[in-house]
Formats: structure tokens, C-alpha cells, sequence
């Protein structure tokens, strides 16, 4: 197993998986949009000619009532991103906890209540108020 | 799989500087602190909470610098596995930064000048809507200003004291992003801030991917993005040298870019224009200061040895962007863009003394850039002072015949003018000597005689304001001028102070600038 390893990394066999992974990723992204207009419901209406669908009026906005962008998508967006990157840290950390011992804990202690802080922030300021 | 995590031996954690660094972590953490005042503070303590925290968090890191740059050791310590080199260049850069971004504060948390200070009530409101127009009567303002000014400030200090490309770019990000941000703030004219937030957004992004093209093949060339490990791999002959000058050009790219250095220089008038003037100020002075302080070190901690193959293509950098500030710079008729100009004219002769790669060179160009940092800085105070109706009077039309209406203040921003110009008793001239002197002595004389023609061609426009502001009569509907508030007089007593001071005497700070040389250990 080992020999085959090795024989096949000297190769360009390695990147095989990767290959077909791609390949992969491709067919099912054409086939799920070719999928949707045959099997699905063909229901027009006015949201669906929108540019996006994700939660922003397209432009112009109305004067009068909403006036603002609703970008309770965004915050929710940005607070994914957040916890997102807390962790691609912590996890590295998580693999090897035992070797960094409790300097480590402390570190990454530091590090969450750092992380904290943008959450507090978002928090207080009714970023997490869906209205 | 998991015998290869079992297996490890204990982690030995990096040694850490903590004196060296403390003044970096005194202004993130207040930074943080300013985060949680904004999420716990009730609305009308914000304003004194933020001023309060941030004027002792710039104090309580100077004299951090003071205590370490004391006894600091001659050539510097690298900490943080080497990411950071804290050498006398970054030491100076430091104190300078942190001189400049009290200054710049001291204009931001200004609210006298302006009803409730330059920053909007709710930036997120659209401009031109009911709530827009609600909230002009307001005397509100985003007091997320301060812990902003805070994270980019604590950016630009890691950036001058990277010593890796990686820790660089984070630390330009960290700069980059909070300034985005305070660009779109502006009380007054909500659409061009918020162009301006854009366009610098957009144009930074560029130039941040520039940079990280440049990076990875760098990385690519050296196997390392150690500043030294680069040095080191220029000294061998095996490699590519086209992954080394792409590389190279790519990293200088988005370096220029932030320097505002022609023909990089495209978001600065916009931007300038654009974003509240106390801000302007911020990044006319800091960030001037942060990019050159990274150039200066890349270039000489890094590519010192293959300085004949880049010096060429600066050369050329230098005089298109001399000639861009000073040529545009006389069509301009907006005050505010026309300083940007200026500030394009003289990245280029901050770009001579970098080149220089000598002593002279890298304690001239630092001494320009804290010289040049606080007579800008107070320019933009003036300008935020004359007022009409509609906020800042800044079209030059209006400027017309102040001396009379205000002989105090034409006579204050006639000598930063002269400063900008470079006459004698004024920092500017001192600025613009050393670091032609330092370029004269590395063998850049005909570039010193095109920039000694550039700044005969730039002193013209800053003349033609002074001639505007004695000798023409004043507009009859023209604006009047504001009678600043403590904070903003306080910063530009110390810009226009230390701009006489540094052309009287300047020999302490150039003694200062030239203390000693970039660590180059690893």
C-alpha cells in the first residue's frame, strides 16, 4: 500500500481525485439547472424577472416606508463569515490541544473573547433583530 | 490518520517582545474597548467615552514607545516567530504615526466647527430619502469613528514593522479596511462620501490583490516570504528572474497605490474630495506615512541587491508622479482636491529619498514624511474651517479675498502652503533638502534637477492661492470662516508648531531619524 503511495505520488496520478472531483462538481451543477425547468413548476411573476432574489430591492428605492436597504441578509451573511473564520482557527488548534497544553487554552481563550467583541457589537445594535 | 496527531512533540510557543510591542497592543486593544463602548454605552456617552478612551490610548502608547525606544537595543529586535521588526526606522515611524493620528483625532472629535461634528448621524440611511433629510437637523454622529481610526491606526504600525509579506498584507488590510469605511461618513454631501468609500474600496481591493499576486510569486522565487530569506535568494544566480521581478512590480504596485503615488494615484483627488475632511487629513498624513515606511522597508531589507534592476522603473515612477501632482495641481479649482494633487507631487520626492537605499536616504525620507505629515494635517484643518451654508466653502472661488475677512487664518494656512512649497524656515524646505542631498550622493542627480523643476512648477499653485487669498476681493455671498472649537485649534497649533520647528531646528529630529538602520535578521 505504502509502495503504491509512493509510486503514485511521483505521478501525476496523485491529482486524479482532484480531477474527478472537479468533474464531478461540474456535471451536477448543469445538470440540477438543466434538472429545474423540466421538472419544476413554471409559475412567472414579477419577483422572479428580479436581478436577485436574496433579499435587496433593486434600485429605485421607494421614497416613502422602506427608504433603507434591508440588509438583515448581509449582517447574517457577515456574522457567518465571522464564526466561519473562528473556526478555520479553531480548529488547528483543536488537533493538536494537547501538544500546546494550557498556553494554548489561554491563547485561544484570548482569541474567542476577542471574536466576542464583533459579536457583542452586533448584538447590542439589533444586528440580530430579524425586524 | 490519527497516530500522525498523537505522535507530535509539545509545541514550544514563540518567545514574545512584549515591551517591544506594547504600543501596537495598547491601540488595538483600545480599539477593542472603543467595539464594546459602542455595544454598552448609552448614546450620549459614547462621544466622551470614545475622545476620553482614544486621546489615553494614543498617550498611554507614546510614552510605551517612549519607555522602550529608550534603551532599545541598536538593531533591533525581530519577535513574533519574526514577523515583527521593531528597529529604530519602526520605532521613529511609530512615534511618528502616533504624533500624526493624535492630530488627526483631535480634528475628528471635533463638534464645534460643524453641529455635532463632520461624521453622519446614520450612515446607513440612503442618501436623498425622507430619513436622509430627517436626519441633517440631527447633531448625532457614528461614533464608530473612533475605535475605526484606532484599528487602522494599529494597522499602519504593523504594517511599518512587518517583516514578512504575509504579516504585511494583513496589516495593510487592517489599515485598508477601517479607512473604506470613514471615507463614507461625511455629515454633509452623503453621495460623494459615500463614491468616495466606494471608489477607494473598489480600487483598494485591486491593489491589495496586486499586492498578493506579487506576494505569491515572491514565495514562489525565494520559497519564503521572510524580507531576508528574499535578500538571501537574490544572492543566488539558479533562479528565475522573471518570477523575481514580476513579484517585485506586482508588490510595489499595490505598495504605490497606497503611498498615492502617480500613475497609482487615481482614487487619492476623488477620495480626498469625498471623504470628511478630519479623515482626509487621517489618511493624507498616516497612511502617506505607513506606505512609505513599508516601501522603505521592502525595499531595503529585501531587494537592496538587486537595486540596479528596480531603480529604473522608479525613476520613471517618480517623475510621472511629480509631474501629474504638480502639473493637475494647477488646473484644480476644489481646495480639498487640490491638496490631494500636492500630496501626489510630493509622494514622488519621497520616492527619491527611498530610492536612495543609503543612510542619508532612509532618515531624510523620514524625516519628510513627519515633516510633510503634520503641515498637510493642519492644511486640512484650515480647510474644514471655512464654511457656507452647505458645509465646507472648498471651490477656490470661494477662498477669494479671506485675508480680509480672516487675516489670522490666510496668515496660518499662507505658511503651510509655503511649507508645501518647500521655502526656507519652513519643514518643507529642510524635508525636500535632506532628501534631495541623500538622492545627490547616491549618484540620482538628474532626477534631483527634474524634481527641483517639479517643485518650482508646484510652488506656483500653492502661490496662486496665497495671491487668490490677499490680493483679490472677496465674494459677496462668500463664506464665512468658523471659529474653531479647542480640538481643532489644538491640531493645528501642533501642525503649524511643529512645521515651524522641524524648519527652525530640525537637527533632534533628523538625529532621531537616522538612529540606526532596519534589523535584518531573521
Amino acid at each position: 500500500m505504502v509502495l503504491a503511495q509512493e509510486s503514485a505520488a511521483t505521478g501525476i496520478g496523485i491529482y486524479l481525485p482532484l480531477v474527478l472531483l472537479f468533474a464531478l462538481a461540474l456535471a451536477f451543477a448543469v445538470f440540477s439547472v438543466l434538472l429545474g425547468p423540466l421538472v419544476g413548476p413554471q409559475r412567472y411573476n414579477k419577483a422572479k424577472q428580479a436581478a436577485y432574489e436574496c433579499g435587496i430591492e433593486p434600485s429605485p428605492q421607494p421614497l416613502v416606508g422602506a427608504g433603507r436597504m434591508p440588509v438583515a441578509y448581509y449582517v447574517t451573511a457577515m456574522l457567518f463569515i465571522l464564526f466561519d473564520i473562528e473556526m478555520v482557527f479553531l480548529f488547528p488548534y483543536a488537533v493538536s490541544a494537547d501538544a500546546l497544553g494550557l498556553w494554548g487554552v489561554g491563547a485561544v481563550t484570548l482569541f474567542i473573547a476577542t471574536f466576542f467583541i464583533a459579536d457583542f457589537y452586533v448584538w447590542r445594535r439589533g444586528g440580530l433583530d430579524w425586524n | 490518520m490519527t497516530n500522525v496527531f498523537l505522535a507530535q512533540a509539545d509545541i514550544e510557543a514563540p518567545p514574545i517582545d512584549y515591551a517591544a510591542i506594547l504600543p501596537m497592543l495598547i491601540i488595538l486593544g483600545a480599539a477593542c474597548v472603543g467595539v464594546l463602548f459602542e455595544a454598552f454605552l448609552p448614546k450620549h456617552q459614547r462621544w466622551p467615552g470614545q475622545v476620553t478612551l482614544s486621546l489615553l490610548a494614543l498617550a498611554g502608547a507614546g510614552v510605551a514607545l517612549g519607555a522602550y525606544a529608550g534603551d532599545s537595543p541598536e538593531r533591533g529586535v525581530t519577535t513574533l516567530s519574526g514577523t515583527l521588526a521593531v528597529d529604530r526606522p519602526a520605532l521613529f515611524l511609530w512615534g511618528t504615526l502616533l504624533a500624526l493620528a493624535l492630530a488627526a483625532l483631535l480634528l475628528i472629535a471635533d463638534r464645534s466647527v460643524e453641529p455635532g461634528g463632520a461624521f453622519v448621524a446614520q450612515a446607513g440611511i440612503a442618501p436623498g430619502t425622507v430619513q436622509d433629510r430627517e436626519q441633517v437637523g440631527s447633531t448625532g454622529m457614528q461614533t464608530e469613528v473612533f475605535p475605526l481610526t484606532l484599528f487602522a491606526l494599529g494597522g499602519m504600525m504593523a504594517f511599518t514593522a512587518a517583516n514578512d509579506l504575509l504579516t504585511m498584507f494583513i496589516a495593510l488590510e487592517v489599515l485598508s479596511l477601517p479607512l473604506y469605511l470613514m471615507c463614507g461618513l461625511a455629515r454633509r454631501r452623503r453621495l460623494i462620501s459615500q463614491e468616495a468609500a466606494v471608489k477607494y474600496f473598489l480600487l483598494g481591493a485591486f491593489a491589495s490583490a496586486f499586492f498578493l499576486y506579487g506576494l505569491a510569486l515572491l514565495y514562489g522565487y525565494a520559497g519564503s516570504v521572510r524580507l531576508a530569506d528574499i535578500a538571501n535568494a537574490t544572492a543566488g544566480t539558479d533562479r528565475s528572474d522573471t518570477l523575481l521581478f514580476a513579484g517585485l512590480g506586482l508588490l510595489l504596485v499595490g505598495l504605490l497605490f497606497k503611498g498615492s503615488v502617480g500613475p497609482f494615484h487615481t482614487w487619492t483627488p476623488d477620495v480626498y474630495q469625498g471623504a470628511p475632511t478630519p479623515i482626509t487629513a487621517f489618511m493624507a498624513a498616516c497612511t502617506k506615512v505607513a506606505a512609505f515606511g513599508a516601501i522603505l522597508r521592502v525595499l531595503t531589507v529585501a531587494f537592496e541587491t538587486t537595486n540596479w534592476e528596480w531603480r529604473g522603473v522608479l525613476w520613471a515612477v517618480a517623475i510621472v508622479s511629480m509631474l501629474i501632482g504638480a502639473v493637475l495641481g494647477l488646473t484644480q479649482t476644489d481646495v480639498k482636491r487640490m491638496i490631494a494633487y500636492s500630496s501626489i507631487a510630493h509622494a514622488g520626492f519621497l520616492l527619491i529619498g527611498t530610492m536612495a537605499l543609503t543612510d542619508e536616504g532612509l532618515s531624510g525620507t523620514m524625516f519628510y514624511l513627519l515633516a510633510y505629515g503634520f503641515t498637510t494635517l493642519a492644511a486640512f484643518g484650515v480647510i474644514s474651517l471655512v464654511r457656507d451654508s452647505t458645509g465646507e466653502a472648498t471651490h477656490l472661488s470661494a477662498w477669494a479675498g479671506l485675508a480680509k475677512r480672516s487675516p489670522l487664518l490666510a496668515g496660518v494656512f499662507t505658511f503651510l502652503l509655503l511649507a508645501l512649497a518647500g521655502i526656507p524656515l519652513t519643514s518643507g524646505f529642510v524635508g525636500k533638502f535632506v532628501v534631495f542631498s541623500a538622492a545627490l550622493s547616491d549618484g540620482m542627480a538628474p532626477l534631483v534637477v527634474i524634481a527641483l523643476v517639479f517643485s518650482a512648477v508646484a510652488a506656483f499653485f500653492y502661490l496662486r492661492v496665497v495671491v487668490l487669498m490677499y490680493f483679490s476681493e472677496p465674494a459677496p455671498e462668500g463664506p464665512s470662516v468658523s471659529v474653531p472649537g479647542a480640538f481643532t485649534t489644538a491640531a493645528i497649533t501642533l501642525g503649524v508648531v511643529v512645521t515651524l520647528l522641524l524648519g527652525v531646528a530640525p537637527t533632534f529630529a533628523l538625529d532621531w531619524a537616522g538612529a540606526g538602520g532596519f534589523a535584518l535578521g531573521s
